[in-house]
């Protein structure tokens, strides 16, 4: 079994196998972990498809496995693991988080308070925000 | 810091949000909260998720959003100032002219703040969509990997691969020697500094590698003040 962290979160996937800095899964769980599809295309997220190259294609797709780390890196993104294979982060790349501030739309996120509320930024559209970091160190 | 300004603003379209950049959570966060008792919003950010979405790099920073969710001033220090590095670091005292100049850049951005928490988009401050992204700092691809192995080097501290989490964390500090919320968070996740504070020698070494430049570009705030405040380490 290998933990899958995204940003959305962590997924514990019991099909899937690290080989290397290869990450398969049964294609069945490419959408609870990473939120993307697999589809007759490629590898989709509405409207972005990723194909799989049809030069290497085993090394993306075999059977009813998938590499997520090899889309992973496909789509320009980092797909790191530990040592063992038993712990992935799946990444942002630089593009996505450059493109979501050039839009000038305020990247949204979710965080808790002292009390373990959780609070989005979106929860205060219609006010101007102050939004500030500070830290105890 | 921030609760005087809100109290003085007491305007319904406005919003603080206050965002903890701290691993270690409530654990070193809640001291300082229960402390200063905020009544506007403030939020811990174990995983500096909001330093790595806004490209962040040292605390405090500040991002202003309107009221559609647009952003109006990009990341930018929220009025710190270079001239802290006159310190004594023995007995912390300052200059006086280094202090006064601290002083200066805190309040002139404050009254910046305030202008804007008053007026909105009539505030001189409130930059338009061509000045947002003028003084946009868009992440590197080093920033986004550095932000990866943070994030996985967190989990692995959290579940107990304490030892192998700071391989990942020590990845991140070096593809990215200049986000000091990285490196002194890192620092601050081994070991608790003294009185809280993650600033030891190599801190200070790498403080005084900076040599004349800047480490905290001066916002482009009229009146902001532009001097050093400080003697380079030679």
């Amino acid at each position: 079994m290998v933990t899958v962290l995204t940003e959305a979160g962590a997924t514990e996937v019991v099909s899937a196998q690290a080989t290397g800095d290869d990450l398969w899964f049964a294609k069945t769980d490419v959408t609870r972990a990473t939120g993307w599809n697999l589809k007759p295309e490629g590898l989709c997220q509405g409207d972005l498809c990723v194909p799989v190259p049809k030069a290497n294609s085993e090394n993306f797709v075999r059977e009813e496995t998938v590499n997520i780390a090899g889309f992973w890196r496909l789509l320009g993104r980092p797909a790191l693991h530990d040592q063992a294979g038993a712990t992935w982060m799946l990444g942002a790349s630089a593009s996505d988080r450059a493109n979501a501030l050039q839009s000038l739309e305020a990247p949204d996120f979710k965080l808790p308070d002292l009390d373990g509320k959780l609070h989005s930024l979106s929860d205060y559209r219609g006010k101007r925000v102050f939004l500030t970091t500070w830290s105890s160190w | 810091m921030w609760q005087a300004l809100y109290d003085e603003v007491k305007n319904e379209d406005f919003m603080i949000i206050a965002v903890a950049e701290e691993s270690r959570g409530n654990e070193t966060a809640k001291e300082w909260l229960d402390l200063a008792k905020p009544s506007y919003v403030t939020l811990i950010d174990r995983e500096h998720h909001v330093a790595d979405l806004y490209n962040m790099v040292n605390v405090p920073q500040a991002v202003w959003i309107d009221e559609h969710g647009r952003i109006v001033r990009p990341a930018e220090t929220a009025g710190s100032h270079d001239a802290w590095r006159s310190m004594n670091r023995e007995d912390m005292s300052m200059p006086e002219e280094s202090t006064a100049i601290a002083a200066k850049a805190q309040k002139t951005y404050m009254d910046a703040v305030r202008d804007w928490a008053i007026n909105g988009t009539m505030s001189k401050h409130a930059f338009n969509s061509a000045q947002v992204r003028t003084h946009l700092a868009l992440p590197t691809e080093n920033v986004a990997l550095a932000n990866t192995n943070f994030r996985l080097g967190f989990y692995l501290r959290e579940h107990g691969q304490v030892e192998e989490g700071d391989k990942f964390l020590k990845i991140a500090v070096d593809l990215r020697p200049e986000s000091w919320n990285l490196y002194r968070q890192a620092m601050n996740l081994r070991e608790i500094g003294p009185n809280g504070f993650a600033a030891n020698e190599d801190f200070f070494a790498r403080v005084d590698a900076l040599g004349a430049g800047r480490y905290y570009p001066p916002p482009n705030i009229e009146g902001f003040p532009t001097e050093a405040g400080f003697v380079p380490v030679s």
